[in-house]
């Protein structure tokens, strides 16, 4: 059976694989036999290879060097294209994250290879589907060239388990002088939080410019909390300093697809449709009847989100 | 300090924006299309290294004829010269041959610094940097919200989920820039008037020594085998708040057992 190679992705913190591998270990389960890729640190392989394991890796290859974490991206490109050349796989599948995008890019240049990114499921024989244009228009495509690299939008495919043997194999290299030229000195972790990961989470409530004020998205983060969902917020609240940008949805912010994603004041242009209009349900609170988010939404209520969200927090609390 | 910009032009996010169904490629001549908002920042992030290291910025764009608006925005806001590399057997190239195309229009220009925006609005793609960095042999520092340039080495704060990372490279680098790094300035009526008589140098393939066959929608690294306008949702229900919003809420949340 062919081989896949998955690159696997780390939480932020540096402890654990994110989500977002386990959902590519699944989707590449498709193409053949996964074999999970891991370049860091020392050690970074011993914190992972439950996961893997559990996940479907029938093979881990392993490129473990204090180096690797000393540059931006490029090692991690390096090493695939060592594997892609030693192991011939039948595709690559890489997380879609920033990262993730800048792996393949490189990845395909240096093997001569064609790429999609922010793939949403990838079939049997190789094509993909990706959403385009804010999420109005689906796409099926494929790689013509060389070695098909795909990257995956998080939250498109479910991660189930598939148990393997995830046997460790060390892949020895020594990085080129060009994989050295960007040096990270250093990774400041400014906002800690602990609601889940945007990208990740399960249930999204956005705040917009109808939040009013930085105080005021108390409100929004209140019923966050009462649903164990991470908080999002539209540009036009973001820009006036309502809340970071790193929490923003849409065409330039995070593209997020949760189960429930509730947007409140938030009018619905087609900017922030194209973070979240692949969310499973969406839900709205809104004063304004004829804001465009309610021709999207599946449950919208008409009305001021400072007696209609308070409220909602106080009985979902209840219920518990 | 030489700087070129590179800029894009794309369907404008706000109209509607299509596939051609006779090739499956952006339908561009029918968009309504800009300059891709985030280039701006890069633009403006240029301008302002210029104004205190001195030197040139050029700005660089692979596209069609009416690409010009956009490098007329460019110069507005201050570029000083631009080159436009436009050829009809470019048309429905991937991002892979794309790059191949700005990668040897980058090799005919002096460059120390090369900057660009972090994602375009049409494809979301956000790899033609890494491509470039990769194809010039030249660092990548990506995602900056902060940039500073002293002597040979530059620092970039890459914004990241939660924080920043800082990066250090010796230059010429790339550098691609979130809207996090700066506010673009307007382009003034003096701006205008003076970008009408800046130089635009128009380069074919041939001028760039690329092949013709090697970009175009048939040699492309991949390929849009078909697509449709998404299955239009439901129609949703719509309750006014009637003092018991939250209730009529929370019920239909509990209805599709999400609470
Ligand atoms: C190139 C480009 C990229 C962009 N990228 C993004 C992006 O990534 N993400 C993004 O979000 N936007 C983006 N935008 C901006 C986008 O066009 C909109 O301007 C923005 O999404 C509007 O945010 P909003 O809905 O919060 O504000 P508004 O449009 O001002 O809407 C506020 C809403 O709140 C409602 N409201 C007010 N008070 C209350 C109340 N008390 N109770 C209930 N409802 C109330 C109002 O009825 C209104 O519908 C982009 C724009 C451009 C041009
Ligand atoms: N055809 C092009 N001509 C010039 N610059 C481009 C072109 N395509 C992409 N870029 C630059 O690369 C950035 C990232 O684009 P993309 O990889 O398409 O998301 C853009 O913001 C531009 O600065």
């Amino acid at each position: 059976m062919a081989e896949v190679l998955v690159l696997v992705e780390l939480n932020p913190s540096g402890t654990g694989v994110r989500k977002t591998t386990l959902e590519a270990l699944t989707a590449a389960r498709a193409l053949g036999e996964v074999s999970a890729v891991v370049v860091g640190a020392p050690g970074t392989a011993a914190g992972v290879h439950d996961a893997l394991a559990e996940y479907g890796a029938a093979k881990v290859y392993v490129a473990e060097s204090e180096e690797m974490d000393a540059y931006l991206v490029a090692p991690k490109a390096e090493v695939l294209a060592q594997l892609v050349g030693q192991v011939s796989p039948a595709a690559v599948v890489i997380p879609s994250s920033s990262e993730g995008k800048e792996v393949a890019g490189r990845l395909a240049i240096k093997t001569g290879s064609g790429f999609l990114t922010d793939v949403t499921e990838i079939a049997a024989d190789g094509t993909a589907t990706q959403v385009a244009f804010a999420g109005g228009t689906v796409v099926h495509s494929q790689v013509t060239v060389g070695t098909p690299i795909y990257t995956l939008r998080g939250n498109s495919v479910a991660p189930e388990p598939s148990p393997a043997a995830a046997a460790e194999e060390p892949v020895s290299i020594a990085l080129s002088e060009q994989a050295k030229q960007t040096r990270v000195l250093d990774r400041v972790v400014e906002t800690k939080s602990s609601r889940p990961e945007l990208t990740e989470a399960a249930i999204v409530v956005s705040g917009g410019r109808g939040v009013a004020s930085a105080e005021n998205f108390s409100v929004i983060e209140g019923l966050a909390d009462s649903l164990g969902a991470a908080v999002g917020a539209s540009r036009a609240a973001v820009d006036s300093g309502f809340y970071p940008h790193t929490f923003q949805v849409g065409q330039t912010g995070k593209t997020v697809s949760p189960q429930l994603y509730i947007a409140v004041g938030i009018s619905g242009a087609i900017q922030h449709r194209a973070g979240m209009q692949t969310s499973k349900t969406i839900v709205a609170v809104n004063k304004d009847a004829e804001a465009p988010i309610f021709e999207l939404a599946d449950f919208g209520v008409v009305g001021d989100l400072n007696t209609v969200v308070p409220a909602a927090t106080q009985q979902i609390a209840a219920r518990k | 300090m030489n700087i070129v910009v590179l800029v894009k032009q794309v369907p404008d996010s706000g109209s509607e924006r299509k596939l051609d169904s006779s090739d499956n490629t952006v339908a561009r001549a029918s968009a309504d299309n800009v300059i891709n908002e985030m280039d701006e920042y890069a633009i403006e992030e240029a301008l302002t290294v210029k104004e205190s290291q001195g030197g040139e910025v050029t700005v660089l764009t692979v596209g069609p004829g009416s690409a010009t608006d956009a490098i007329r925005k460019a110069l507005s806001m201050g570029a000083d010269k631009a080159v436009h590399v436009t050829d009809d057997a470019v048309h429905g190239s991937c991002a892979v041959q794309t790059s191949a195309v700005i990668a040897a229009a980058l090799q005919q220009l002096e460059y120390d610094l090369v900057l660009c925006g972090a994602e375009s609005t049409d494809g979301q793609v956000s790899v033609m940097p890494a491509l470039l960095s990769e194809r010039l042999g030249i660092p990548h520092l990506s995602g900056a919200r902060k940039l500073t340039v002293e002597g040979t080495t530059v620092r970039v704060e890459r914004q990241t989920d939660g924080g920043y990372w800082m990066l250090e490279s010796s230059l010429p680098a790339i550098v691609s820039t979130w809207d996090t790094i700066n506010e673009p300035r307007y382009p003034s009526f003096k701006g205008i008037m003076a970008a009408k008589k800046k130089p635009v140098e128009t380069k074919s393939l041939a001028d760039l020594g690329v092949d013709p066959a090697s970009v175009g929608l048939a040699t492309a690294t991949s390929r849009v085998l078909d697509f449709a306008g998404r299955p239009p949702k439901g129609e949703g229900v719509k309750v006014a708040d009637e003092g018991d919003g939250a209730e009529k809420l929370v019920g239909y949340l509990a209805a599709q057992k999400l609470v």
